[in-house]
C-alpha cells in the first residue's frame, strides 16, 4: 500500500505543522552522518550545499567534468515565485492553483501547495547568493509572464536564468567543498544502488576517466539526476542526460510513477536533417511577445513576409482568446501539430509554424520613442528602436537561433516546432521526497510529484531548488534522526560486493558482444519508435506495436551492439551504451503506462479520448490516480495506484478559452 | 540560406591519456551538410570510425546549446573555431567549404592536462572558485529579495560577467595560458553586487593565489582571451580585478 504521508490538517497549515513536529538531528550527530547526492543540477547542488551547511558529511557525484555543467544550466526563461511584487493579484494560493490546473489535476495538492509556499524563499536566497536577476531602473526585481498564468510572477536573468541559478548553487557547493564538508566526485556515474537490510546504504559509481568501479557508503542516498527525455533520442536535454541512476533504483525496488507524462515543448528549432543530434529550445518567454501563426491557405509556399496579414491564421489567438499565445505547453504543442498535420506547416519540412516578432518590435519601438520623447520619427526609426528593446530582452535566444538556422529572426519570423523537453513522471516519492526504498530520496525532475500531467513554464527551476534548499533539509532529518546509532558500514559488506559484481558483469557483457551496430544507431531507432507512437498523440494500436518493437530492439541491442575501446580508460561509447540499455527498458514502461491510462490529460493525449473540439478529455472517475510501477524483472511490472484526493481545488475541464 | 554538402580532410589530435604522447591523425569525411553543427560532423566521423573497427574520438560536450561550457577544441588554431562569440557546439558547418582541411586540437595549457584525445581536465577552475568565488550565505538566512536595491547598470554588468561558462577558451587563447579573464569575470560578478562586498578582499586574494598555484601564466594584456571568448566577456573585468587586488593589498 502506497502511503504518501501527507500531514493531516488544512492544506495551508500542513507544511508548517510538519516542520514543527519533524525530528531533528543535533549538530554533533550530523557530523557523523554521511549523505550521498547523485547529480549536481539545481536539485542536487542545492541539496548538497544546504545539507553540508547544516553539518552533514556529503559526497556528491556528477558525470560531467564539473558540477557547474549540469543541464539545469540550459534553462532559459525564468523561475516562478508568488511574491506578488507586481500587485497583480498573485498569491501562494494562486500559484498553487495554476500549477494544479496546469498539471491537468494529476498532481498531489499537498506537495504543490508546499512548493508555492517556499517559492518566495527561493528568490530571497538566490538574491543573497548574488544571482544577478533582471532589475528595473529603481533597483527592484523585474518580472515577466509565462504560459498558463495571468499574472507576472516569473523572475529571470535574460534568457539564462537556469545558468545563473545553477552558478549560485554551484558556488555554494564549491564553498562547502573548500570547507571539507562535501567530497566532490566529477566524471563519476552511479551505476548501482546498494541496499542493506531494506535501506539504501550506498552506491557503486564508475570513474569515467579510468573505468574503475568504486563503492561509496551513505546513511542515505539522494537521486537528483534529472529526467528521462533522452529516451526520445531527439530532445532538448543535454547529450549526457540519462535515466540510469533512477532506473537502477527502480530495479532495486523504487516505484516509477507516471512514466508516460512527458512534456513536448511548443517552441523549439525544427529538425533540419537525419544528422540531427539534439534539439534546441527557444524559451517560452518568447511567447510573451511573439505571435504564432501559419498561412491561412494550405501548402502556401510564399515567403512569410510576402503573406499579407489577412491571409495569416494566428491559430492560438483564434482558438484560445483568453490566453492566446500563452496557453500551457501541452495545448500549444498539440495545436501546432494539428495545423501541420492538416497541411498548413511551413519551411522545407512543412513541420514548422512561425513565431513572429514584427508586431512586438513595432510596439516596443513606439514605447521607446515616446519614453525618449522623440516625436514622429517614422516607421524605420521606430523599428530600429524596437529591435534594440527586443535584443535586450531576448538577444541571446535570437543569436542562438541565427547560429543554428542561418536566418535573422529580427527580419524573418522564426520557424518553430514542438520537441521533447521535460518529463513529469519519475521516481514515486512521498511527501518527504522518499521513494519506496527506505533511505532513498528523489529530488527535482527525477521525482514525479509536483507537475501532474503537464508542467507550467518556469516551474522546473522552482521545484528543483525548493526540493534542495527548503524541503530535503527538513525531511531528511526525520529519517536520519533514527540513524544516529548506525555507524558507517564497511564497503566490504557483501551487499557492496554483490552490487559491484552486477555492475561489472553487465559492463563485461556489453564489451564482449562486439556486434555490428553502433550504440547511437540503436538510440536513434528507439527514439523514433517512442516519438512516433508515444509522443504528442498516442493510441492503443500504436502503443501495442511500440511495446513489441522496443522489446525486439532491446534483444537486438544485447546481441549486436558494437562498442569500441576498452573498459579501463575514458570510453564515451561504453558510457552511452549503459545509458541506452536502460532507455530500452524504460521505453517499454512508458508505452505500457500510456496504454493503461485510457484517458487524455496534460501531455498524455490518447486520440481515442478527446472532446469534439480536439481538447484532452480526462476521466476523473477511473484515472484520478498516480500510476506507480513496481519492477519485477525486465519487461514485467506490477501497477500500484495512489488515489489523488482533491480537498481544496475542484477538478474541472481545463479551459484556456 | 543555401544548403550544400562538402568533403573535408580532418587533422585530429589523438592521445590515449595524460601520460602518453599524442599525434595528429588524418581522416576524410564526406557528404557533410552545411546545416550540421560542427559536433554533428564529428559524430558522423565517429560512427564511421567505430564501424571500421577503430576507436572513436573522445571530446567533451553536453548541452549543445552553448551554455554548459563543456565543449572545447581548438579548431584551425582558434578555441571554439572561426565564429566570433560562439562555442564549438554552436559552430555550424556553413563556416566551411568543400575541400577544406580542418585542424582540431585540445585546449592546450599546463593547468589543463589532456584526459583523452580532445578532452582536458579543467578541475583547476573549480578549485579557483573554491578559493573564494562565492558569497558566504547559508540557506535560510536571506532577507526579502527586494530589500536589497541594486543599481540596474551594476546588475546588468554583474550579469554580463556572470555569463562566463567556465569553458577555458581564454586560457587556450592566451600565449601565457593565463586564467585572468575567467577569474576576473567571477571577481567582477560578485564585486559589482552589494551582497559581494563583505568578502571582496579575501575573495580576490584567495582566487589569485589559487590561480598561481594551479600553474596558469601571467596576463600580459594581449586581449586574445576577449577575442576568443564565446560569451564575449570583456577585458574590462581584468581591469576591475586589478583594482580589487590592489585594494586588497592596501587594506592588509
Amino acid at each position: 500500500m502506497l502511503d504518501s504521508k501527507i500531514p493531516a490538517g488544512p492544506l495551508d497549515d500542513k507544511w508548517t505543522t510538519y516542520k514543527g513536529k519533524v525530528k531533528l538531528v543535533n549538530p554533533a550527530n550530523k557530523r557523523k552522518l554521511e549523505v550521498i547526492v547523485v547529480g549536481t543540477g539545481l536539485a542536487g547542488a542545492s541539496a548538497a550545499s544546504s545539507l553540508a551547511e547544516m553539518g552533514y558529511k556529503v559526497k556528491a557525484f556528477c558525470f560531467q567534468d564539473s558540477p557547474r555543467r549540469a543541464h539545469s544550466i540550459a534553462a532559459q526563461g525564468g523561475i516562478n515565485a508568488a511574491k506578488n511584487y507586481q500587485n497583480d493579484g498573485d498569491s501562494v494560493y494562486r500559484l498553487f492553483y495554476d500549477t494544479i490546473k496546469g498539471g491537468d489535476y494529476r498532481a498531489r495538492e499537498a506537495n504543490v501547495h508546499r512548493l508555492a509556499e517556499v517559492s518566495t524563499n527561493i528568490i530571497d536566497h538566490c538574491v543573497a547568493q548574488g544571482v544577478p536577476f533582471a532589475r528595473e531602473y529603481g533597483g527592484l526585481l523585474s518580472n515577466r509572464s509565462f504560459g498558463g498564468t495571468q499574472v507576472q510572477r516569473t523572475f529571470y536573468a535574460a534568457g539564462q536564468t537556469g545558468q545563473q541559478l545553477l552558478i549560485g548553487a554551484y558556488q555554494s557547493l564549491e564553498r562547502q567543498v573548500a570547507l571539507g564538508n562535501v567530497e566532490m566526485h566529477t566524471r563519476h556515474e552511479m551505476i548501482e544502488l546498494v541496499i542493506i537490510d531494506g535501506k539504501a546504504r550506498g552506491i557503486i559509481a564508475r570513474n569515467l576517466e579510468t573505468g574503475e568501479l568504486e563503492r561509496h557508503f551513505g546513511h542515505a542516498v539522494l537521486l537528483c539526476t534529472g529526467g528521462y527525455g533522452n529516451v526520445f533520442y531527439l530532445s532538448t536535454n543535454a547529450m549526457g542526460s540519462n535515466v540510469t541512476a533512477a532506473w537502477k533504483a527502480h530495479k532495486k525496488g523504487a516505484y516509477f510513477a507516471n512514466p508516460c507524462f512527458t512534456q513536448i515543448h511548443p517552441t523549439c528549432i525544427p529538425v533540419s536533417g537525419d544528422h540531427q543530434s539534439k534539439l534546441t529550445l527557444m524559451s517560452e518567454s518568447l511567447r510573451n511577445d511573439g505571435r504564432i501563426w501559419v498561412p491561412a491557405k494550405q501548402g502556401d509556399t510564399r515567403k512569410p513576409n510576402e503573406i499579407p496579414e489577412e491571409e495569416r491564421d494566428y491559430y492560438l489567438e483564434r482558438r484560445y482568446p483568453a490566453f492566446g499565445n500563452l496557453v500551457p505547453r501541452d495545448v500549444a504543442s498539440r495545436a501546432a501539430k494539428e495545423r501541420c498535420d492538416a497541411g498548413y506547416g511551413v519551411g522545407s519540412s512543412k513541420q514548422a509554424v512561425y513565431l513572429d516578432y514584427a508586431d512586438a518590435i513595432l510596439r516596443y519601438g513606439k514605447i521607446e520613442a515616446s519614453k525618449r520623447n522623440l516625436g514622429n520619427i517614422g516607421t524605420d526609426a521606430i523599428i530600429a528602436l524596437g529591435k534594440e528593446v527586443v535584443k535586450e530582452k531576448y538577444g541571446n535566444l535570437f543569436n542562438m537561433y541565427e547560429k543554428i538556422t542561418g536566418e535573422n529572426p529580427y527580419e524573418i519570423p522564426m520557424r518553430i516546432y514542438p520537441a521533447v523537453h521535460y518529463t513529469m513522471g519519475g521516481l514515486w516519492v512521498d511527501y518527504e521526497l522518499k521513494t519506496t526504498v527506505d533511505g532513498l530520496y528523489a529530488l527535482g525532475e527525477a521525482n514525479f510529484s509536483d507537475h501532474g500531467a503537464n508542467r507550467l513554464g518556469a516551474s522546473a527551476l522552482m521545484q528543483g531548488l525548493a526540493d534542495g534548499y527548503f524541503v530535503i533539509p527538513y525531511t531528511l532529518g526525520n529519517y536520519l534522526a533514527e540513524e544516529i546509532r548506525t555507524s558507517n558500514i564497511s564497503t566490504d559488506h557483501p551487499a557492496f560486493i554483490d552490487a559491484e559484481k552486477v555492475a561489472s558483469d553487465r559492463i563485461n557483457k556489453l564489451m564482449t558482444i562486439q556486434g555490428k551496430q553502433t550504440v547511437e544507431s540503436f538510440h536513434k531507432r528507439l527514439g523514433k519508435i517512442i516519438w512516433d507512437k508515444c509522443g504528442m498523440a498516442r493510441n492503443e494500436e500504436g502503443l501495442k506495436q511500440a511495446i513489441a518493437e522496443v522489446r525486439a530492439l532491446r534483444d537486438e541491442f544485447w546481441s549486436d551492439v558494437k562498442i569500441p575501446g576498452i573498459i579501463n580508460q575514458m570510453n564515451p561509447e561504453l558510457d552511452k551504451a549503459g545509458r541506452v540499455a536502460d532507455f530500452l527498458e524504460l521505453g517499454e514502461l512508458m508505452c505500457l503506462d500510456a496504454l493503461e491510462r485510457k484517458e487524455s490529460c496534460g501531455g498524455h493525449f490518447r486520440e481515442e479520448y478527446q472532446t469534439p473540439d480536439g481538447e484532452a478529455l480526462r476521466d476523473d472517475n477511473d484515472f484520478m490516480y498516480v500510476a506507480a510501477w513496481e519492477s519485477k524483472e525486465v519487461g514485467s511490472w506490477n501497477l500500484h495506484k495512489e488515489t489523488l484526493d482533491y480537498e481544496v481545488v475542484k477538478p474541472s475541464q481545463r479551459s484556456y478559452k | 540560406m543555401q544548403h550544400y554538402t562538402m568533403n573535408l580532410k580532418l587533422k585530429v589530435w589523438r592521445q590515449q591519456n595524460s601520460k602518453s604522447e599524442g599525434r595528429f591523425e588524418v581522416y576524410d569525411v564526406n557528404d557533410i551538410s552545411s546545416e550540421m553543427s560542427f559536433l554533428e560532423m564529428i559524430d558522423v566521423l565517429n560512427e564511421k570510425l567505430i564501424k571500421d573497427g577503430g576507436d572513436s574520438i573522445a571530446f567533451d560536450h553536453d548541452c549543445r546549446e552553448g551554455v554548459c561550457g563543456m565543449c572545447s577544441m581548438v579548431i584551425d588554431g582558434r578555441p571554439h573555431g572561426p565564429w566570433q562569440g560562439t562555442t564549438t557546439c554552436q559552430l555550424h558547418m556553413r563556416a566551411f567549404k568543400d575541400g577544406d582541411t580542418i585542424t582540431i586540437e585540445p585546449f592546450r595549457a599546463n593547468a589543463f592536462p589532456v584526459v583523452k584525445d580532445l578532452m582536458v581536465n579543467r578541475g583547476a577552475f573549480d578549485r579557483i572558485i573554491q578559493a573564494g568565488g562565492y558569497i558566504s550565505v547559508n540557506t535560510g538566512n536571506a532577507v526579502d529579495g527586494n530589500a536589497i536595491l541594486i543599481d540596474k547598470q551594476n546588475a546588468d554588468d554583474a550579469f554580463a560577467a556572470a555569463a562566463c561558462i567556465g569553458c577555458g577558451a581564454c586560457v587556450a587563447a592566451c600565449k601565457n595560458a593565463s586564467a585572468m579573464l575567467f577569474v576576473s569575470a567571477k571577481v567582477s560578478h560578485l564585486a559589482l553586487l552589494p551582497q559581494g562586498q563583505p568578502e571582496s578582499k579575501q575573495r580576490v586574494a584567495g582566487m589569485i593565489a589559487q590561480m598561481d598555484k594551479e600553474g596558469f601564466g601571467s596576463c600580459t594584456n594581449t586581449y586574445a582571451c576577449e577575442a576568443e571568448c564565446p560569451k564575449e566577456i570583456s577585458v574590462m573585468n581584468i581591469a576591475r580585478l586589478n583594482r580589487e587586488y590592489l585594494q586588497s593589498n592596501l587594506g592588509s
